[in-house]
């Protein structure tokens, strides 16, 4: 791997090169609890360029890569699981148009949400884009390959569906353009009215190329938001609750959340219900129509709306939400991972009770939370589990939960989300054949030497 | 926080990058991280690589030394980090830094700090009796003497530190105030010693120092050095210190508020690098822009990263000697001077000799030389009054 290294310095200069065992080892691993690998080599592009020039090194001598974000999808998904060089994208960080008009973004592969997020609140107050609530050096290239999911989801769907066009650094070193932006200067669409190509890349968990670009949809920011959180103690309303609200199309977001630390909240489900408006008339019949739409369990004493403290209401309405984060150190341990598969409404009762029953079986806290995603198709439901990093055992007893969970989601017809390895292999079973066969075929198209990200979405 | 209590808490660390950013999340706010930018290089990788290291599934190595010691202990890290963990982040650091000293594991420059500090009572290595050849005159201090002024490492040896001794004791002079220095009677104060984990070193320095200053009847003692002001109020008590101590722009804004001192005229456009043991670490935030503002003409010009989010020189942790992140332009003093001239300033203003220091060869190295003065407070306040006689 010495002339790999060598060659990569040529490529990205020496400062952005690494062969030293402290980056090797670090990028080797992510926050939750898959088993770690060391890369071989780091490396840091500045352009789409120097991405072309590590893609053909790595086909040329057969190396793995892996491009990273900041690596906080938790399930693994960019651990070298067979070596290689792990590309680190945060370099490509330029924020390159915003079209007001038309309401997009044009980034680097690199830019980070949080940065996007000042951008906006700087130059575009009138614009916002769907934050994730996980931390703000997530990258946008990096969860829209994983289908992640943001404050807007219930009102426009999966951030991938925001995706309004890609520039991508095939695995054979060639850059491709995907959508409007392949035929003009404009990225306005991703697909329509050309065949959808970006669906090659988007979930592939980056087995298919390396997204140098993304254009990204943009949403109208409104003066005021506010909270009402509806709180019951029977989870087999939660559905019917949130198909009642959604009914009204006058919700933002919707997140739905159950712990059981601090045990005030035990046994409880709460819906935050968050509501944007232009003016406070606007705001107050919004808020007016929520309540009619819930009125029937209000009256019958089922579910009340919450008084929210102002810490509460502050932590709510942060975005992105750092009380999800310091969720990791609720017990002092320094860790917690989440299976999030996409499920209908109605599997949500069930699943509450399953996130709780494998906490007790397997001696862990958990968290259960779901987000509505685009108006009440689906969700995500959250199982999330806490460990602690210094206590093998209780990790060990943590991944059996979390396997476990998606098991069971798949049992029932859920679709994991951003799977790790081992959910990849549950979902791939349970694929229709022809399906994996087409998936199969596609990547060793892209991918003919097999250097993306190998171990990810591999049948067999 | 005892220092080896880092051993069983470091895995708390979840390496989920807050500590990478200011409060608005517009760039990096981590000198290292910002320089190197290898996640290694962030506060969440160092923890990492500590946990590792200490776990023996990284073996010591001049990188991990390097990687240890370019922490810069700006605290941004300790602001930003949404854990409970968050005030600890430091006391970590500088546990497994006193871990690699008691193991001898050291980057030489470290090791050639500490050696200095030891022989020569100052991290330049120069003579001891050399100290107060700033001084020019300026009165010991004697029983009697209201404050005690502590110039510092920097302030006594380095050729900008002592142009800010000289124009603070000026200012002093001017506004009346009864003070005195130690001259060459004066020693390291400590406080990036204990940065760099030596603590050994450190209680004696503050055992030496305490004694000299009970010996002397010293009640109050105004530090011109942030790092020196944190250390003696933060560190000091714990190890029978009993005075009062105050940063110079504490002292400054009292004497332009009671009209000790009247600045007269200066037209400048000044913007204003908090240093980040005055903000971060003592929360001193107003008392330096009072000064700026109580100057007439002086228009005050904030950068976008100001107060909690002031992004580090890179001297801090004796990098201002050592200059671990030094080379190339995202050397943090060179980012910081950017940020500066961008607000259309044409005086950087700073209230630390290490501040001045690294900005003075960054404002070089950016060929920004002839646009933008980096002065001190004092100096600036100087300036003014000298405006006024003539």
């Amino acid at each position: 791997m010495s002339d790999v290294y060598e060659a990569l310095v040529k490529i990205v200069g020496k400062d952005y090169a690494s062969n030293h065992h402290e980056e090797r080892y670090f990028y080797g691993r992510d926050p939750g609890l898959m088993t770690p690998h060391e890369a071989d080599c780091v490396v840091m592009p500045k352009t789409t360029e120097e991405v072309q020039e590590i893609v053909k090194l790595a086909n040329k001598e057969k190396v793995p890569i892996v491009p990273k974000g900041a690596g906080l999808a938790l399930t693994g998904l960019v651990i070298p699981l067979k070596g290689g060089i792990v590309i680190d994208m945060k370099r490509m960080d330029r924020i390159l148009e915003v079209n007001e008009g038309a309401r997009y973004v044009v980034v680097e592969g690199g830019v980070t949400h949080g940065a996007l997020r000042d951008y906006l609140n700087k130059h575009h107050p009138n614009l916002r884009n769907s934050l994730p609530e996980s931390p703000p050096i997530t990258t946008i290239a990096a969860n829209v390959v994983i289908h992640g999911q943001g404050r807007l989801t219930n009102q426009y769907g999966f951030n991938s569906d925001m995706v309004n066009g890609l520039e991508v650094v095939l695995p054979t070193g060639e850059v491709c353009k995907i959508g409007s932006c392949s035929v003009g200067p404009y990225w306005f669409s991703k697909g329509p009215p050309l065949p959808d190509l970006s669906g090659l890349f988007l979930g592939w968990l980056g087995t298919t190329g390396i997204l140098t670009k993304v254009g990204l949809k943009l949403y109208p920011k409104k003066k005021i938001k506010d909270l009402e959180v509806l709180v019951t103690d029977k989870e087999d309303l939660i559905p019917d609750i949130i198909f009642k609200i959604t009914h009204t199309e006058m919700v933002e977001d919707l997140a739905i959340w159950a712990q059981e630390r601090p045990l005030m909240f035990r046994g409880n489900y709460h819906i935050n219900i968050f509501l944007t408006a232009d003016s406070e008339d606007e705001l107050e019949m919004k808020r007016k129509m929520v309540y009619d739409s819930v009125q029937e369990y209000v009256d019958s004493k089922d579910a009340g709306f919450m008084t929210i403290n102002l810490d509460m209401r502050r932590d709510f309405m942060d975005n992105p939400q750092k009380s999800m984060t310091a969720f990791a150190d609720v017990r002092r341990g320094g860790g917690f991972e989440y299976a999030g598969p996409i499920i209908p409404m109605e599997l949500y009762p069930e699943c509450a009770r399953k996130v709780a029953e494998l906490a007790i079986k397997h001696r862990v806290v958990y968290g259960g939370s779901g987000r509505v995603i685009h108006g009440g198709h689906c969700m995500m439901f959250s199982f999330a589990y806490t460990f602690n990093r210094a206590d093998l055992d209780e990790m060990g007893r943590a991944r059996k939960a979390l396997h476990e969970a998606a098991e069971f989601v798949a049992d029932k017809g859920g679709v994991l989300w951003k799977p790790n390895i081992d959910e990849q292999k549950i979902m791939m079973e349970r694929m229709d054949p022809n399906t994996l066969k087409l998936m199969t075929d596609i990547k060793k198209l892209l991918d003919p030497n097999g250097i993306m990200n190998p171990g990810n979405w591999e049948a067999k | 926080m005892q220092q080896q209590d880092y051993v069983s808490q470091i895995h708390r660390c979840f390496r989920c990058g807050y500590c990478k950013f200011p409060t608005d999340y517009s760039s990096f706010n981590c000198p290292p991280y910002k320089r190197f930018r290898f996640d290694t290089y962030s506060t969440g990788g160092r923890l990492w690589l500590i946990y590792g290291w200490l776990k023996g599934e990284i073996e010591w190595s001049e990188r991990l030394a390097e990687v240890l010691y370019t922490c810069t202990t700006c605290k941004n890290c300790t602001e930003q980090c949404p854990m409970r963990f968050a005030p600890d982040i430091v006391d970590w650091i500088v546990g497994a830094r006193s871990d690699m000293v008691e193991k001898g594991r050291i980057p030489p420059r470290v090791a050639h700090f500490f050696e200095s500090v030891y022989g020569y009572g100052n991290p330049l290595k120069l003579l001891r009796s050399d100290r107060a050849a700033w001084a020019n005159g300026t009165k010991m201090y004697a029983s009697g003497d209201e404050y005690l002024l502590y110039v510092g490492c920097l302030g006594s040896y380095d050729e900008n530190g002592q142009k800010m001794a000289r124009s603070l004791v000026d200012m002093l002079n001017a506004a009346g105030v009864s003070f005195g220095i130690l001259g060459s009677d004066e020693e390291c104060c400590g406080n990036e010693i204990y940065m760099l984990g030596e603590m050994g070193l450190f209680q004696n320095l503050v055992e030496k120092n305490n004694q000299k200053f009970k010996e002397l009847g010293v009640k109050k003692i105004v530090a011109i050095c942030p790092h020196g002001y944190n250390a003696m109020k933060n560190r000091y008590p714990a190890l029978g210190a009993s005075f009062e101590v105050y940063h110079y722009t504490q002292l400054l804004a009292d004497l332009v508020k009671g009209k000790k001192l009247k600045p007269f005229q200066s037209k400048a456009k000044v913007t204003y690098q908090d240093p980040c043991f005055l903000g971060r670490y003592n929360n001193i935030y107003d008392e330096p822009r009072q000064i700026l503002q109580s100057i007439p003409g002086v228009e005050l010009m904030e950068m976008e990263k100001n107060r909690i989010d002031a992004f580090c020189c890179g001297g801090g942790s004796g990098n201002f000697i050592m200059d671990l992140l030094a080379g190339g332009e995202e050397s943090p003093a060179r980012v910081r001077i950017r940020e500066a001239y961008a607000t259309g300033a044409d005086t950087l203003a700073v209230a630390c000799p290490s501040c001045l220091t690294m900005f003075t060869d960054a404002v070089k190295s950016e060929d920004l030389e002839d646009k933008l003065a980096v002065k001190d407070i004092s100096q600036i306040v100087k300036e003014s009054l000298t405006a006024k006689k003539k």
